[in-house]
């Protein structure tokens, strides 16, 4: 015991010793620059510019369709060259503004703050809102919004999710090793907007450089600690790292900050240093690519926009044709079948494999075995929640909690008959979810 | 358009074991009541496994041909039915008794039910209580050229707790069907599934449980520990326990489910053999407890994580 965690979860091949060694390395777009209007959960942004119009790097090409919504950003300088859908990572076509990259990256000038605690709440969540910042570990939800929750004098934990409990993925390790006190100082600004909370980084085990460097910038810090957790996936799941952190359980039907916490990834809290401090908008991000096709794996310091064919080059090239890459991590990330689209504010990776592990396998029967049940960190049971997504049954898979899955594909991961459980689950899940909605 | 790369839903990786390498366990962690039964029956008992398991993925092949159906028996689930079959028959059984067993395991109670996972009962024991019903002489006559009479729990029930040996039933030099006697054998196997990961002790730990309580309270015994122990070796107890009562196809997969499967079987296993005419029971509590498993699923779907029963609202 000792550790903390939560209950069920699985040990996947880690495989980041392949790149937790490379440090960052900034590569420079060259190609043709696509910025989707839609890079983050909610509205999609609103173009302000037209085509043939000139920008600067760092200047605002779209503004923020709503409340829930985040501007984007030109990461480079050049001429708007059309405004037209293109397809994204996950296989739709969304509308992009692309761009003419000169190759000169003229910038606009940022305005830092000399005293960050002399900002207001409100001028804090403004910059962060204004700078286009999102959870940029995946999901891609609003920081703004996360940051402006009902009742600020409830939250009493912030929890910088530092677990990377993805295995390949080394960029958020890299950014706790190289840009320590960045991170801190994103918790610093982040606790300034609650004074009653106490701001936490949530570590796996399996990074004990980044504990070690981590307690030793926040030595001196009475409101924050270093929250040791067990190697496991889905540590970095924020249910599971929230339970690890507080002991307090939340389902789908609650928020984070109905538990009094408020998590973000390591690279977001440093958006936010940057964005509040700095005044520096949302545009580069760290993204590892990775994987046995690549000739240098590492962790590379990119800008947005760029295709991931670039990103690819950036890392040495192919040294094998590939035969599967993924946008993401192994267990949650989204299979591409193209190299030809563009890098977003969510994209922490690529992992290129010159073998398909999945695709040889044939699903056999079912055999009841109960492994998905142990591997389940929401307590469910994934197999029959699966027998009831194929046959339709919405009924059963409601009342057997499939609404509380939280697609982590642990399920699959384990399954000896290789049924792909997750997936059956997660095709259900929406479907019950948008029968709902017509109800409304 | 082969330039494009392979897209699949998440998770890309996978765990290494397989269902065929679940079930090799299976074989393995049986070998050792096999290996003794072999010892203790003498080579007849090797004829009838042979044929029992040969009759068992012969059926599923022959069935998978007739219906046009993908060949399933590299699964060694066949496999796995009939060792457990052949382990539950007597050493004397006439030999197209065994193959008829196997058959009837397979086809009528696997097979036409949809094949592996969509059985409801126990195929194995399915298929010995057919044996029981059909050829009840036979399937009780456990005189051999090794013993002559009853099994332990025959005697314990017609001339009392003195006529049985304990130690002769813990290495299971008694009579009874081949895999039983052994309760050595049977517990390395058990060990074997345990380390393994195949099976933990909700079930066989509820069903041995509530089996010794039942039998301490209405045995007749009072708190006797070697009328006790004499019951929980003697009528392929463990073997049902640990081997076929854990079986997951026809088992609750809810974590208490299982409990409460266990406690059912131990409690009919007792009834059976308290009150009934068979000093046995082990097979049918097993089989009537199988029938059980939807109801106890659907009254313990376990609560999500972080979700409160009804009626009480989430803080």
């Amino acid at each position: 015991m000792g550790l903390k965690t939560f209950k069920g979860g699985v040990h996947p091949y880690e495989g980041k010793e392949l790149s937790k060694d490379v440090p960052i390395k900034e590569v420079l777009p060259k190609g043709e620059m696509v910025y989707p209007l839609s890079q983050h959960i909610g509205a999609p942004a609103t173009p302000i510019v037209a085509v043939g119009d000139t920008v600067l790097k760092g200047q605002k090409i779209a503004e923020a369709g709503g409340f829930v919504s985040s501007p984007i950003y030109s990461s480079v300088s050049g001429t708007v060259k059309a405004i037209e859908p293109r397809r994204v990572a996950v296989g739709d076509k969304v509308n992009s503004i692309i761009i003419d990259n000169d190759g000169q990256f003229n910038e606009v000038t940022y305005t830092a703050v000399d005293d960050v605690t002399a900002l207001t709440k409100e001028e804090i969540i403004g910059k962060v809102k204004e700078a286009g910042v999102v959870g940029m570990g995946g999901a891609g939800f609003p920081t703004h919004v996360k940051l402006s929750p009902k009742e600020p004098d409830k939250i009493d934990y912030i929890i910088a999710n530092c677990a990377e409990c993805e295995p390949y993925l080394t960029s958020d390790y890299r950014r706790m090793l190289e840009n320590p006190d960045e991170l801190v100082a994103g918790m610093r600004i982040i606790l300034q907007l609650f004074p009653n909370a106490k701001g936490v980084f949530g570590v796996e085990n399996n990074k004990p450089d980044c504990i070690e460097k981590l307690k030793e910038l926040t030595a001196n810090e009475s409101r924050m600690e270093v929250c040791e957790l067990q190697t496991k996936y889905p540590q970095g799941g924020e249910r599971q790292l929230i339970f690890a952190v507080t002991g307090r359980a939340i389902n789908s039907k609650m928020l984070p900050a109905d538990a009094g916490c408020i998590v973000d990834n390591v690279e977001t809290m440093i958006a936010v240093y940057k964005a509040v401090k700095l005044g520096i908008p949302v545009m580069q991000r760290i993204s590892t690519v990775t994987g046995d096709a690549v000739n240098q794996p590492g962790n590379f310091l990119y800008s947005m926009g760029m295709s991931y064919a670039e990103l690819i080059e950036a890392a040495g090239g192919f040294k094998e044709q590939p035969e599967k890459i993924i946008s993401g991590g192994p267990m949650m990330g989204f299979a591409m079948f193209s190299l030809d689209i563009p890098t977003t504010k969510t994209s922490s990776s690529i992992l290129c494999f010159t073998k398909d592990e999945v695709s040889k396998h044939e699903p056999i029967a079912c055999i009841n075995c109960g492994r998905c049940v142990e591997a389940c960190p929401e307590n469910l049971i994934p197999s029959r929640l699966a027998k009831f997504g194929n046959k339709g049954l919405m009924a059963e898979f409601e009342s057997w909690h499939g609404l509380e899955c939280i697609e982590c594909g642990s399920c699959t991961y384990v399954c000896p008959s290789r049924r792909p459980v997750a997936q059956s689950v997660k095709t259900m899940k929406k479907l019950v979810l948008a029968e709902k909605r017509k109800a409304k | 358009m082969s330039d494009l790369y392979h897209v699949s839903s998440a998770p890309h990786v996978r765990q290494k074991d397989s269902t065929s390498k679940i079930m090799l366990l299976v074989i393995l962690a049986l070998l050792p009541a096999t290996a003794f039964g072999i010892y203790n029956f003498g080579a007849r008992a090797l004829l009838l496994i042979l044929l029992t398991v040969g009759s068992c993925v012969l059926s599923e092949f022959v069935f998978n041909v007739i219906v046009h159906k993908k060949n399933t028996i590299d699964d060694l689930s066949a496999v796995v039915t009939g060792l457990l079959l052949a382990l539950n028959l007597p050493v004397s059984l006439p030999w197209w008794e065994a193959v008829l067993g196997g058959a009837f395991a397979i086809i009528i109670v696997k097979m036409l039910f949809g094949g592996l996972g969509q059985n409801f009962m126990n195929p194995a024991l399915g298929a010995r209580c057919f044996l029981l019903i059909a050829f009840a002489a036979d399937m009780t006559n456990f005189n051999c050229d090794a013993y002559t009479g009853a099994t332990p729990l025959a005697l314990i029930r017609n001339e009392g707790l003195a006529a049985v040996d304990l130690k002769a039933m813990l290495y299971g030099t008694t009579a009874g069907t081949i895999g039983e006697t052994s309760v050595i054998a049977i517990l390395i196997g058990a060990i074997i599934l345990i380390m393994t990961g195949v099976i933990d002790m909700k079930i066989p730990g509820a069903y041995l449980g509530s089996f010794a309580l039942f039998i301490l309270i209405f045995g007749g015994h009072g708190f006797d520990g070697a009328y006790l122990t004499a019951q929980l070796c003697g009528g392929g107890l463990m073997l049902g326990a640990f081997f076929m009562a854990t079986d997951y196809v026809t088992s609750p997969i809810t974590p208490s489910g299982k409990i409460i499967f266990g406690i059912c079987c131990g409690i009919l296993t007792g009834l059976f053999r308290l009150f009934g005419a068979n000093a046995e029971g082990v097979s049918f509590a097993i089989i009537l407890s199988n029938l059980l498993v939807p109801i106890i699923e659907k009254f313990t779907v376990p609560m999500a994580f972080g979700v409160k029963k009804e009626g009480k609202k989430n803080e």
